[in-house]
C-alpha cells in the first residue's frame, strides 16, 4: 500500500555493483536536498534488489543510479525487471556516471528515463529530476 | 632596513603605481585569482613574501629535509620510472599488454584487477556477474598469476600491485610464485598499495572493519621487512582521496596521517621505526594546478622528513625520506573532445617531473570514456619520454626550488597540513576519525564545493565549462572493446584449477589460516602463503576469515 504522498519529491540514489566511485553520487545527492528534496542515498555495493527495495520502501518518485563501472547493461536490465515485479515500474528511473554514447539509447529503450553525467551542470540535472518527478506524480494522480 | 623590509617597501610602490595605474586603463580578469585547490594566488611574490630558511626548508637533494628530492643525483642518473597500469580480462589478455608495454620501452609493470579481485570475490560469485575482467584483470588463484607474469622475469622488473582489502592475499601469491620459480625473495622488486585506510576514505574498496584490516596491514609490512629489503608492502595514496573531490592540502594531510596511523601500527607490535619505514612509498596524483602540484610534492616530501623525525624518532634519513609513485588526474580528463586530454595529461606530467617524482603513469585521452587502448597508452607513455628526452627538464635537480611563487605554496600546503595533523589529532588520530566518517565528510565537502564553483564558471574546463562546441563531431576513437568471453573464459579457468587441486590441503590451510587469526600476535602472511599454494582462491581465503573479522559496514555520508 502506498503511503501518504507529501508535497515533497523523494528520491532514492543508488550504487549498484562492486564500483565505488561515489564522488558523483553523492554531489547530485547533496545537490537534489539542497534544491529541497527528499535524498535516500543507499551507500555503495548494492544489489539490484536491494536498490527496489529501498526505492519501494521509501515511496521513491526517481531512483538515480549511479554507475561508473561500465557493468551498466547488467545492472540496469535486473532494475527494470524487478520493478516490474513488484508492481512499482511507475518509478522514475534516471542514470548517471560513464556511459558510452552508443549505450544510452539502449538504456532509454530499457525505460531509462535520462542519461548525466559529469560534464553537465548540477542544475540541469535537478531541473529534470523535477520534471520528472512532478510528470510521475502527475500521471498517477497524486 | 634589511633585505626585506627594502623589497617590501618597493613592492608597496609598484602596487600603489604602475599597478594602480596600469589597472585603471586595463582592468585584471578577475577580482581574485585561486588555485584549483581555492588557495588565494598573489599578484607576484617577492623574497619578502616567503619565509624561507634555505638549509633549514629546502637543504639539497637526498638529504633532510628533502624539499630538493629525495636522492642526490635525481634524473641525471636514474629517470623516474615509467610505469603504465595496465589490466583487463583474463591473465592471458594482460600478459598481452604487459609484453607490448616492455616492447616500447616501459620499465616498470602495473597491475589494475578487475572489482571481484579488488574486492575479494571470486569470477564464479553472484556477486561478481557483468565485472569479471572488466576493469581490470581477474586474478582468482595462484595460476592465474603465474599466467599474468608468463615469459616476464620477475628478478628484473618491477611490479607495483594495485590492490588493497586483498593486498595481502595478492602479496602472498606473489611471493608463492616466486618461490615456485625459484627467485630467492630478496630479488624482488615492486609495491603493493595495500592501504586499507584511504579506502575507507576514497577508493571504497573493504571487506573487514578499520581494525583488522589494519592488523593485516601490519602482517604484511612486518612480513616485507624480513623477508624481501627491495618491496614497499605499502603505498600510501592520495591519489584516490583527491580524485574523490578533495584538496591539495586534504590529500597530503590524509595520505600522510595515513602513513602515520601504519608507523604507529607496527612501532605498537614492536617494529624499530629505522627498519621498516625506509621502505614505505607513496602516491600522489599530478592535477591540472601546474604551481599548486609541484608545490604540493615538495611540501609533502618536508612534512613527512619532519614528521618522521622529530614525530617517531627516526634516525636513518631513508626512513625520512618519502618516494612516490604519480598519476595524473582521471577526473581533470573529459569525456568531450577527448584529444584535449593528452594536453591536460602533459602538463600534469610535467608538474609530477618537475616535482621529482620516482614514478609515473600518464592517463590515456580515452581516460574518461574506458579503460585506455592500446593506441591511448602508447601516446601516454610518448608524453613521458618526450618530457625525459626532449624537454631538457630532467638535467637539473628541482629547477622550480627558488622560485617565489612555489616556495610561497610550499610553504602555505605545510602550513594546511599540519593544521589538518593537529585536528585529526584532537578527533583521536587517523582510525578514529575514519570510523567517525569525518575524514569521509571533509571529502564530501570539497567536492561539492568543486562542483558549485564549476557550476558558477569560477574554474572552466575548455570544450566542456568554456568554448563548448555543441556541433562538435566527436573522433573516431578505437576504444578498448570489452570481451564477454573473458568472464566465461575465467570461470571455466577457475573450475579447472579447482577440481585438480587436493581439496583435503586447502581445507587444512584455510583452518590453520583461521587459527592463526585468533592469535592476535601471529602474522597471517606465511599461512596465506601455504594456502594459496595449495590453490586457495581469493574468496575462499577472505571468507574463511569474515566470521572472525565482520564485514564493514559503510557511513553512507554525503
Amino acid at each position: 500500500m502506498m503511503s501518504m504522498p507529501t508535497q515533497t519529491f523523494r528520491i532514492v540514489v543508488a550504487k549498484p555493483g562492486l564500483d565505488g566511485h561515489d564522488r558523483g553520487a553523492k554531489i547530485v545527492a547533496r545537490a537534489l536536498r539542497d534544491a529541497g528534496m527528499e535524498v535516500i542515498y543507499t551507500g555503495l555495493h548494492q544489489t539490484p534488489e536491494e536498490i527496489v527495495e529501498t526505492a519501494i520502501q521509501e515511496d521513491a518518485d526517481v531512483i538515480g543510479v549511479s554507475i561508473l563501472s561500465g557493468a551498466h547493461m547488467t545492472v540496469f536490465p535486473k532494475i527494470f525487471a524487478l520493478l516490474r515485479e513488484r508492481g512499482a515500474d511507475d518509478i522514475v528511473v534516471i542514470a548517471g556516471g560513464v556511459i558510452q554514447a552508443e549505450d544510452v539509447p539502449k538504456l532509454q529503450e530499457m525505460g531509462v528515463a535520462a542519461v548525466y553525467d559529469a560534464e553537465q551542470p548540477l542544475q540541469a540535472l535537478v531541473d529534470a529530476v523535477t520534471q520528472h518527478a512532478t510528470e510521475r506524480r502527475a500521471r498517477l494522480g497524486l | 632596513m634589511n633585505e626585506r623590509e627594502r623589497i617590501a617597501t618597493e613592492r608597496a610602490a609598484w602596487e600603489n603605481e604602475d599597478v594602480a595605474a596600469f589597472a585603471r586603463r586595463r582592468p585584471e580578469r578577475r577580482e581574485r585569482f585561486h588555485t584549483f585547490s581555492g588557495e588565494e594566488l598573489e599578484r607576484l611574490y617577492t623574497p619578502a613574501d616567503v619565509e624561507i630558511d634555505y638549509s633549514r626548508d629546502l637543504g639539497y637533494p637526498g638529504r633532510y629535509p628533502f624539499t630538493r628530492g629525495p636522492y642526490p643525483t635525481m634524473y641525471r642518473a636514474q629517470p623516474w620510472t615509467m610505469r603504465q597500469i595496465a589490466g583487463y580480462g583474463t591473465a592471458a589478455d594482460t600478459n598481452e599488454r604487459f609484453r607490448f608495454l616492455i616492447a616500447q620501452g616501459q620499465t616498470g609493470l602495473s597491475v589494475d584487477f578487475d572489482m571481484p579481485t579488488l574486492m575479494g570475490y571470486d569470477s564464479d560469485d553472484p556477486r561478481s556477474e557483468g565485472e569479471v575482467g572488466r576493469e581490470g584483470v581477474a586474478i582468482d588463484t595462484l595460476d592465474d598469476l603465474d599466467e599474468l607474469f608468463r615469459g616476464i622475469e620477475l628478478d628484473k622488473i618491477s611490479v607495483s600491485m594495485t590492490i588493497n582489502p586483498t593486498a595481502w592475499i595478492l602479496l602472498a601469491m606473489y611471493v608463492a610464485l616466486a618461490q615456485e620459480r625459484g627467485i630467492p625473495l630478496d630479488r624482488l622488486s615492486g609495491t603493493v598499495q595495500n592501504d586499507i585506510i584511504k579506502e575507507y576514505v576514497a577508493q571504497k574498496e573493504w571487506i573487514y572493519p578499520p581494525r583488522p584490516a589494519m592488523r593485516i596491514v601490519r602482517d604484511t609490512i612486518l612480513y616485507s621487512t624480513k623477508h624481501m629489503p627491495h618491496y614497499n608492502p605499502v603505498n600510501v595514496s592520495g591519489y584516490h582521496i583527491r580524485e574523490a573531490g578533495a584538496t591539495a592540502a586534504q590529500e597530503v594531510a590524509f595520505t600522510l596521517a595515513a602513513g602515520k596511523a601504519y608507523v604507529e601500527e607496527v612501532i605498537a607490535a614492536g617494529g624499530n621505526v629505522d627498519d621498516f619505514a625506509p621502505r614505505l612509498s607513496f602516491f600522489f596524483v599530478s592535477q591540472i594546478d601546474f604551481l599548486e602540484e609541484v608545490a604540493k610534492f615538495r611540501a609533502a616530501r618536508r612534512i613527512w622528513a619532519r614528521t618522521m623525525k622529530e614525530k617517531y624518532g627516526a634516525k636513518k634519513a631513508e626512513s625520512m625520506r618519502l618516494r612516490f609513485h604519480c598519476q595524473t588526474a582521471g577526473a581533470s580528463c573529459t569525456a568531450r573532445e577527448p584529444l584535449n586530454n593528452i594536453v591536460r595529461t602533459t602538463i600534469e606530467a610535467l608538474a609530477a617531473v618537475l616535482g621529482g617524482a620516482q614514478s609515473l603513469h600518464t592517463n590515456g585521452y580515452d581516460e574518461a570514456l574506458s579503460i585506455p587502448s592500446e593506441t591511448a597508452m602508447k601516446i601516454a607513455l610518448r608524453t613521458q619520454q618526450i618530457i625525459l628526452e626532449e624537454s631538457g627538464v630532467a638535467g637539473t635537480i628541482d629547477p622550480l626550488g627558488g622560485s617565489y611563487a612555489v616556495e610561497a605554496l610550499t610553504n602555505r600546503i605545510e602550513q594546511r597540513v599540519n593544521e589538518y595533523f593537529e585536528q585529526i589529532d584532537e578527533r583521536g588520530g587517523t582510525i578514529a576519525c575514519v570510523e567517525q566518517g569525518w575524514l569521509q565528510q571533509e571529502i564530501a565537502d570539497a567536492a561539492f564545493d568543486l562542483a558549485r564553483k564549476k557550476d558558477a564558471h569560477e574554474f572552466e574546463f575548455v570544450g566542456v565549462t568554456k568554448y563548448r562546441d555543441e556541433n562538435g563531431k566527436m573522433p573516431s576513437l578505437d576504444l578498448h572493446a570489452i570481451d564477454p568471453a573473458w568472464e566465461r573464459n575465467q570461470i571455466e579457468r577457475l573450475r579447472r584449477t579447482k577440481a585438480e587441486r587436493d581439496q583435503s590441503a586447502v581445507a587444512a590451510a584455510l583452518e590453520r589460516l583461521v587459527r592463526a587469526a585468533k592469535d592476535e600476535r601471529e602474522n597471517l602472511m606465511p599461512y596465506t602463503i601455504d594456502a594459496v599454494k595449495a590453490r586457495a582462491t581469493g574468496g575462499e581465503i577472505v571468507n574463511a576469515l569474515v566470521p572472525l573479522f565482520g564485514r564493514y559496514k559503510e557511513l553512507a555520508i554525503f
